[in-house]
């Protein structure tokens, strides 16, 4: 298993019986699992509170500039971090380290959630392959996710300003599909491994489904 | 899972994936992402991008109790929303925009029924009911429209479209979409203006011309 008490900076965690049978823990060790993803699993598994404060103070300011970039006053915006932070902390169960980095479930709620309180909309989202519950979770899946998610912030940090902030616009939801579509030659090549990693751990999971 | 072969283009996904494509649409790519292993990866790797961005967003001090508030209301009970599962051969999202029952069919002439699931400002979409051998009514569209097939499957001048292949056609293609033999097709379809069926309307008028 990946050994969480070597990272948390809290030694009481453990993860509970339930969650050990049913995740059935990862193995071999590793220094690259980011302390999200560390604190996102123990909220999963054992409802852990002091991980959660954690990812509370790494990802609401985050989530509040991020919201405010679009516009959204304030106090708005942390009425916004409240209802994404309560959603993390209850959907916590659908969070699959294999197939997401936190980063991207928080941005998917939170664009959820921005949705919902400015244009008063649910956006229909794709139904869920369901759970993938005989395989091992798969250390070296986790962190393949994991650095994909490194080179896509590297990635982001080299461009150009220009560039940076068409990016920035597409993925805050400040632009069309035909807008997007006219956005040219980013160089933002690395969402293609992206896609192959995704793509095997879909096809894997599927496999253990059926 | 069947062999699909024409997918949802990229930006397409990628403005889903930032939430910015209209609903009609988006109940389109996200039916289409159900039925599709490669755009599924396509769309969580757009996910990764989104969350990369909000991992690089200046951050914003939030106010002093925020935290405290948000610690007291963890264990507050909540009402989770429904969830909707694949029925027949509508998946997750179709359930949901159906909310959960079965499709209110209305007869469209020439066997062809439809079902509306939400028409407005933004545009609409649908679900199409077309017999084996019969011709989707000659129709025009102002923008674009994308096409899921469900069911069965239906052809016309830019190829074959089977279970979960989706067309996307802008106004410039004039086609002329046929259903297979087989099983009756069934399409989700979606527009950002109210299909409008050119040469089926007046025949609706002459009913004695029903074939």
């Amino acid at each position: 298993m990946i050994d969480l008490r070597l990272k948390t900076q809290h030694a009481d965690w453990r993860p509970s019986m339930a969650a050990q049978k049913d995740r059935s823990a990862v193995t071999s060790p590793s220094p690259q699992v980011s302390q999200q993803t560390i604190c996102m699993l123990a909220v999963r598994d054992a409802r852990d509170r002091v991980a959660f404060a954690a990812l509370f103070d790494h990802f609401a300011p985050r989530l509040k500039g991020f919201i405010m970039r679009s516009g959204t006053g304030s106090g708005q915006a942390e009425e916004i971090v409240q209802d994404v932070m309560l959603t993390v902390w209850r959907k916590a169960d659908q969070y699959d380290p294999q197939r997401a980095p936190v980063s991207a479930w928080i941005y998917q709620i939170a664009r959820n959630r921005q949705i919902d309180v400015i244009r008063k909309e649910r956006r229909p989202m794709p139904e869920d392959l369901g759970e993938d519950t005989e395989g091992e979770p798969d250390a070296s899946q986790i962190l393949a996710v994991e650095q994909e998610a490194g080179h896509l912030k590297e990635a982001l940090a080299r461009l150009k300003p220009d560039q940076r902030v068409i990016i920035e616009k597409a993925y805050m939801g400040e632009l069309t599909h035909q807008e997007i579509s006219a956005q040219t030659g980013l160089p933002l090549g690395t969402i293609k491994s992206r896609i192959r990693l995704g793509l095997e751990r879909l096809r894997h999971e599927l496999k253990d489904i059926r | 899972m069947p062999a699909i072969t024409h997918h949802i283009p990229d930006a397409l996904l990628a403005a889903y994936a930032a939430g910015n494509l209209p609903q009609p649409y988006a109940l389109v790519v996200a039916a289409h992402v159900s039925l599709c292993l490669e755009c599924r990866a396509a769309f969580e790797a757009h996910q990764a991008v989104g969350g990369a961005v909000l991992e690089s967003a200046s951050a914003q001090e939030v106010s002093a109790g925020l935290k405290a508030n948000i610690l007291d209301l963890l264990d507050a009970p909540v009402t989770p929303a429904p969830s909707y599962r694949r029925s027949g051969v509508y998946p997750g999202p179709v359930m949901a925009a159906l909310k959960g029952r079965p499709p209110r069919w209305k007869s469209l002439g020439l066997g062809v029924r439809q079902s509306i699931l939400t028409a407005g400002r933004e545009g609409s979409v649908r679900l199409l009911c077309i017999p084996a051998g019969q011709a989707v009514p000659d129709h025009s569209h102002n923008g674009l429209e994308l096409t899921l097939v469900l069911q069965g499957s239906f052809s016309d001048e830019t190829g074959r479209f089977g279970v979960g292949d989706v067309e996307v056609a802008d106004q410039a293609l004039e086609h002329t979409p046929i259903a297979d033999a087989g099983a009756d097709c069934i399409c989700l379809a979606a527009t950002d203006a109210p299909l409008r069926f050119s040469s089926l309307i007046p025949r609706l008028l002459q009913p004695l011309f029903r074939i």
